[in-house]
């Protein structure tokens, strides 16, 4: 049982990332993130941490020495949200091709322009596909939970993959909530020593790291970095079950929200999740089958598994918090929606934007979500597929 | 190619070198569409061949003189020649094509022939 503390979910980010000590963080400022770093160099400061911080002079260099330090054989580290992450994005590729385990804290948050320095997944998503493992948090709690998982996932002699923890920039990262903070030393034996494969700085077996790999070498190399990536996934959930038994907090692929007989169904991920379940059981109360499915582990994709949840639905909303950019629709509709074309379930699928540049989602957005839910099912009709939530003026 | 080509499943993690120098292995005298030809009759020793060649595609001997170039590693990228200081050059670009089924003597002969 953890010591019950009251800070905000940077702080819990940083207390994390102050019990994994980590070997070297890179890490440069930017909102809503920047408190991250700020706490870890006062952890420093003040001799609670004995990690080499690298202040470097932007994102791309932050990544670039991340990269350095993780080929060196080090524990590493680093945060960032938004254009900060955009700016990392070449060297995102880099770290997860040279297979590389680092851990990186997200607040997530819109991209610009307009400038806007608020809550949404513009930057994660779009760095959805670098070959990063995802996970999401709700709260605070799950951004110093999932945090401490991460390292031992990413470090998995089968998965070798760094992995990035998003929280909500603002809705979690500079809200103060009560979240439980474990021992120091239970922390330290959870994520054990880390021991690097093919360390630079060991100079009786010398290697090479980054090399070229011509057109017949490339492809095999960047199949055996997918398997890695794809071995996360049931590394997640092991890691998630050993959490539990260490921490009583247990931890899967996804939560499933009242969901086993659920007919209204919405997925989404991060702090929306904390309002849909006040509104869900606010339904339920009035006996309306109603369910939420909040992914946790967006890559690898589990698609299976998500589908697999989504079979007593009759209708089912997917909520992104970032602009579909010309597809059919935000990127988690789209992996949902196609999950769930290889299952029995015909059950029709629409998606909302939601959240922009930070704009509030309130339980009342979601309930009238819940609302269209209905009515489709009553009616056997969608009348919209693709619709806003909380936007001024009808979206057409 | 003298390179052993691995599946997926069986090339290192991460695109890592475990054996130091295996560029050896890559014989990139394959990429070549020209080839330099040597003179050793007008060439003076200066070793600015062996200093420009890339490729360390120069071959040495033990006192530290020219012998020739290694067609296992040249790519035919011609800095050899463009380094070249003697007059005229003592190393020449022919088109592989025309090296084809002559041995460096008779290659010599040819492209030197001209010039005493």
């Amino acid at each position: 049982m953890g010591k019950k503390v009251a800070l905000t979910g940077n702080e819990a980010a940083a207390h994390a990332i102050r019990q994994i000590n980590p070997d070297v963080i890179a890490a440069f400022p930017i909102t809503p993130s920047t408190p991250i770093p700020q706490a870890v160099a006062q952890f420093i400061a003040d001799g609670e941490m004995d990690t080499e911080l690298v202040t470097v002079e932007s994102e791309h260099s932050a990544m670039s020495a991340c990269i350095g330090a993780a080929a060196a054989g080090g524990r590493v580290m680093t945060a960032t949200s938004a254009n900060g992450y955009a700016l990392m994005w070449e060297m995102l590729y880099i770290a997860s091709g040279m297979r590389l385990p680092i851990v990186m804290a997200v607040v997530a948050r819109a991209l610009s322009s307009p400038l806007n320095i608020h809550g949404d997944h513009s930057d994660i998503m779009g760095g959805r596909d670098t070959g990063w493992i995802q996970l999401i948090s709700e709260n605070s709690q799950e951004a110093y939970d999932n945090l401490i998982q991460a390292v031992k996932i990413a470090e998995n002699k089968d998965v070798m993959t760094p992995a990035l923890v998003a929280q909500d920039g603002f809705n979690t990262s500079h809200t103060i909530e009560i979240w439980e903070l474990e021992d120091d030393q239970k922390v330290k034996e959870f994520i054990g020593e880390y021991e690097p494969l093919y360390p630079m700085l060991n100079t009786d077996e010398p290697v090479t790291h980054g090399a070229w790999a011509p057109p017949n070498w490339y492809f095999e190399h960047k199949m055996n970095q997918l398997r890695g990536l794809l071995n996360a996934k049931d590394v997640v959930e092991k890691v998630g079950k050993e959490f539990g038994d260490a921490f009583g907090r247990y931890y899967g692929l996804y939560e499933a929200y009242k969901l086993d007989d659920a007919e209204y169904v919405i997925v989404a991920a991060g702090s929306v999740c904390g309002t849909t379940k006040d509104v869900v059981d606010g339904l339920r109360e009035n006996g309306v089958k109603a369910g939420l499915l909040k992914v946790r582990l967006f890559r690898p994709f589990p698609y299976k598994e998500l589908a697999e949840t989504l079979q007593s639905a009759k209708a089912i909303a997917v909520l992104d918090r970032v602009s579909p950019a010309g597809a059919q629709g935000g990127p988690l509709f789209t992996e949902i929606r196609s999950a769930l074309y290889d299952t029995p379930s015909r059950a029709p699928v629409i998606n909302y934007t939601y959240g922009l540049g930070g704009r509030d989602t309130q339980p009342r957005h979601i309930s009238s979500v819940f609302e269209t839910l209905k009515r489709i099912v009553e009616t056997g009709k969608v009348e919209k597929q693709f619709d806003c939530l909380n936007l001024r003026g009808e979206w057409r | 190619m003298a390179e052993k080509l691995l599946n997926w499943d069986e090339v290192l993690i991460g695109g890592v070198i475990k054996d130091p120098g295996n560029s050896r292995e890559y014989e990139t005298g394959s990429w070549r569409v020209e080839r330099p030809v040597w003179n050793p009759d007008t060439c003076i020793q200066c070793m600015f061949c062996w200093v420009y060649c890339p490729d360390s595609a120069i071959t040495v001997d033990e006192n530290g003189k020219m012998t020739g170039i290694d067609y296992t590693y040249c790519k035919g990228c011609g800095i050899c020649v463009e380094q070249c200081p003697t007059k005229p050059k003592s190393l020449k670009m022919i088109l592989e094509a025309e090296a084809k089924g002559k041995t460096e003597e008779e290659l010599r002969k040819e492209v030197f022939s001209s010039e005493k």
